[in-house]
């Protein structure tokens, strides 16, 4: 049964769950703040992109597209799953082209991880807009 | 930036069970229970594999 906040936001509009998809995709937690569930979006908010910045900062890698290696293609999967964060970073070079020290290797999967949680958060905002999930 | 291996572990267990428990459960007290239970599962199976590769190794 909906209940009358879902209600609401279904009326509100039919792109909202498309809207909530792109804008959790884009920036970490902003779906959830579309349908209205602030807290959730601040936690998602600052766990995903503190996790890219450590990756970052630990010197991690940034994949590029087109590299031929099928690990790498995955990788980039995972990497462009961060949204505007993965454009910042391409744009301001941050990252490493390549792995230069150990712990650099943690950098690179906390990259490639924050954004795979942040695919996970997009299409829970999804399923929260469209009713799947209860509000 | 350096983190020592454990720091390392314990701030990618926090932040993938936060993420973990406000997608995968509905009620916020189930979430903040299954946050939980990923975070305990994350470090507990670090040191528990840990504990193996040293017996291994010894």
């Amino acid at each position: 049964m909906a209940t009358r906040s879902q209600a609401a936001l279904a009326g509100e509009s039919k792109t909202l769950p498309i809207m909530a998809l792109l804008a959790g995709w884009l920036i970490p937690g902003a779906g959830h703040l579309l349908v209205k569930k602030p807290i959730r979006a601040a936690l998602l908010f600052v766990s995903i992109t503190s996790m890219f910045f450590i990756g970052i900062g630990l010197q991690g890698k940034i994949y590029q597209p087109n590299t031929g290696d099928l690990l790498d293609m995955l990788n980039f999967a995972g990497d462009l799953g961060a949204g505007v964060l993965y454009v910042l970073a391409r744009l301001l070079d941050w990252g490493h082209a390549s792995v230069q020290i150990a712990i650099a290797d943690y950098g690179t999967r906390f990259i490639v991880v924050a954004g795979l949680l942040n695919i996970m958060s997009a299409v829970d905002a999804h399923s929260l807009a469209n009713g799947r999930k209860p509000l | 930036m350096n983190l020592s291996h454990f720091s390392a572990v314990l701030l990618f267990s926090l932040f993938t069970s936060v993420v973990f428990g406000i997608t995968q459960r509905s009620e916020p007290k189930a979430m903040i229970r299954f946050g939980g239970y990923c975070f305990a599962l994350f470090v507990g199976g670090v040191i528990v594999a840990s504990w193996l590769m040293y017996f291994i190794k010894h």
